[in-house]
């Protein structure tokens, strides 16, 4: 067994906020003087629109117009991407899709080791989501370990006819084999490299940053 | 958190709001088809418990399950407990057999206390004697937030909530962790009591007493009543139940004065026609059923909390 086990410098889906350093749990990009490492703007806000417009898209092609699509946001900012992307679905469509949120904390499998966590929200949209096409949404896609606590999460929900995944960001580095549909920027990084993802919603301000990790 | 729930006062405010945030997520695990979560798979708990109860333990046991959790149920009836055990050695029979966490219930105050000493384990306090009860105050803070805060709940507290708790505060473990709890989460609580059931040194709790009911009706936002406890009454306390209740008890005519929202709350199992009157306790007001359903995502908040994450987490 490969005994390495990379601390990811963006914790997918962490959902403790103020609780570690996680991307966007930081204001240091606020306040450049706070942060001694130099961090670099990869995605300006006008990419991340065009991006988040190009998934909406293609989620209605792939899903041949949206009929049945259930948007389900893993906390903290997958929750604000895929609200987003429920709002431009409406705007092309003229009927929004239905968008709820995702808690996986209970079913991490690292939940050992760290001190339990705050629980995030989990709301289903009240028709369920039992034979729908489910589209979980993060804001990025690193090591998968989220995204598989976030399919047995959606085990107990119920069955869907199918699950699909839309990220903001795909910065590689996969543990598990688990794939995105919709990526809005495929992003080459090194393990020891750090992806934030600030969006107004939680931060003022839509970027997505790539710096060092630690300090 | 701290290692062990032995009083109330182990919580911090914000300790507290956590429990109770935590909880108001488990509680949609009741409405699923699935009422299960992996969290807690592998981990075993043990409920060691000394006194009759079917509520708490259940409610334990049931929170125990959905998470996964393995639970071993130990009644002192029947058990070497009967053949003249002490707590020390059952409780280090348990550990040996691996217990992540004892939930206990036990007639003697103190008893949880010294049993966190023997056991490398969580321990939980069900109950001790006339001692506390935290995770029934818990429980009771859980629907008071539910009922009077609303859905906006969540990192709230119970600020400015005028609670009265009313009966035998002598004898009442829920009392006395419901007076701490409700104190630290910032509600307002006055204890009404026969002046035979009131505690010596009441005036060092957190709270403000009364002999007086009738005064305290109309500035409530939530009435406790609590359960006359007959099996731990060895005097006389009061002339006759009648007296009691004329007194003391809450009946429809009572009921009238409280304020529109006020809700009223009994920690269960009811003496019905004595604290409580029969309609009063199957009114809307009446929160009893609903403290039984949140006893379990309380409990489930609880188990998570203190045993979901890192074996050594911040003790």
């Amino acid at each position: 067994m490969c005994a390495m086990r990379p601390e990811p410098g963006h914790e997918p889906g962490d959902s403790a906020p103020g609780k570690d350093s996680g991307p966007g749990n930081l204001d240091q990009s606020d306040h450049p003087a706070l942060g001694e490492q130099a961090w670099k703007a990869v995605l300006t806000p006008e990419e991340i629109r065009r991006a988040l417009s190009r998934i909406a898209h293609e989620i209605l092609e792939r899903t041949h117009g949206g009929e049945g699509i259930v948007l389900l946001g893993i906390p903290t900012r997958g929750v604000y991407l895929a609200r987003r992307l429920a709002a431009r679905i409406g705007e092309f469509e003229g009927t929004p899709a239905p968008v709820g949120s995702l808690d996986v904390t209970l079913h991490r499998d690292d939940l050992r080791l760290r001190p339990a966590r705050a629980l995030q929200r989990t709301e289903v949209p009240p028709d369920g989501v039992d034979g729908k096409i489910v589209v979980l949404v993060d804001d990025v896609l690193f090591s998968g370990r989220t995204v598989r606590a976030a399919l047995d999460a959606l085990n107990d929900l119920g069955r869907p006819r199918s699950v699909q995944l839309a990220v903001l960001v795909d910065r590689g580095h996969r543990e598990l084999p688990i794939r995105a549909d919709y990526v809005g920027k495929n992003l080459p990084t090194a393990h020891r490299e750090a992806v934030r993802v600030l969006l107004a919603e939680s931060d003022g301000e839509d970027s997505v940053l790539l710096g060092e990790r630690d300090q | 958190m701290n290692r062990h729930l032995i009083s109330a006062a182990d919580l911090s405010r914000d300790d507290a709001v956590l429990i109770l945030d935590t909880a108001a997520e488990l509680a949609s695990v009741a409405d699923r088809p699935i009422k299960k979560l992996p969290t807690l798979r592998g981990r075993t708990v043990v409920n060691l418990f000394y006194e009759d109860s079917t509520r708490t333990r259940t409610s334990f046991e049931a929170a125990a399950k959905r998470l996964s959790a393995d639970v071993i149920n130990f009644s002192a009836k029947g058990s070497s407990v009967a053949k003249g055990e002490s707590l020390k050695d059952t409780a280090l029979t348990l550990e040996a057999m691996g217990s992540d966490a004892i939930v206990v219930r036990h007639p003697a105050s103190g008893a949880p206390r010294r049993l966190a000493d023997w056991t490398s384990g969580r321990v939980i306090n069900a109950g001790d004697g006339t001692h506390e009860h935290p995770t029934q105050a818990l429980l009771d803070a859980f629907t008071i937030r539910q009922r009077l805060v609303g859905p906006d709940q969540r990192g709230k507290g119970l600020d400015g909530i005028r609670v009265t708790i009313v009966g035998d505060v002598l004898h009442s473990r829920v009392a006395r962790s419901n007076v701490l709890l409700l104190d630290t989460l910032g509600a307002e609580v006055t204890v009404v009591a026969p002046p035979t059931l009131m505690p010596w040194a009441i005036e060092s709790w957190p709270c403000k007493a009364s002999y007086d009911l009738d005064a305290e009706l109309r500035k409530s936002d939530v009435m406790m009543m609590l359960r006359v406890q007959q099996e731990r009454m060895s005097a006389a306390f009061f002339p006759t139940v009648r007296e009691y209740r004329r007194r003391y008890g809450l009946g429809t005519g009572r009921m009238a004065l409280l304020p529109e929202h006020a809700i009223v709350m009994h920690p269960g199992p009811m003496n019905r026609g004595v604290e409580i009157a029969a309609e009063v306790a199957d009114s809307p007001r009446s929160t009893i059923v609903a403290q039984v359903a949140n006893g379990v995502t309380v409990r489930m908040a609880v188990l998570y909390l203190m045993l979901g994450g890192a074996a050594e987490a911040s003790s």
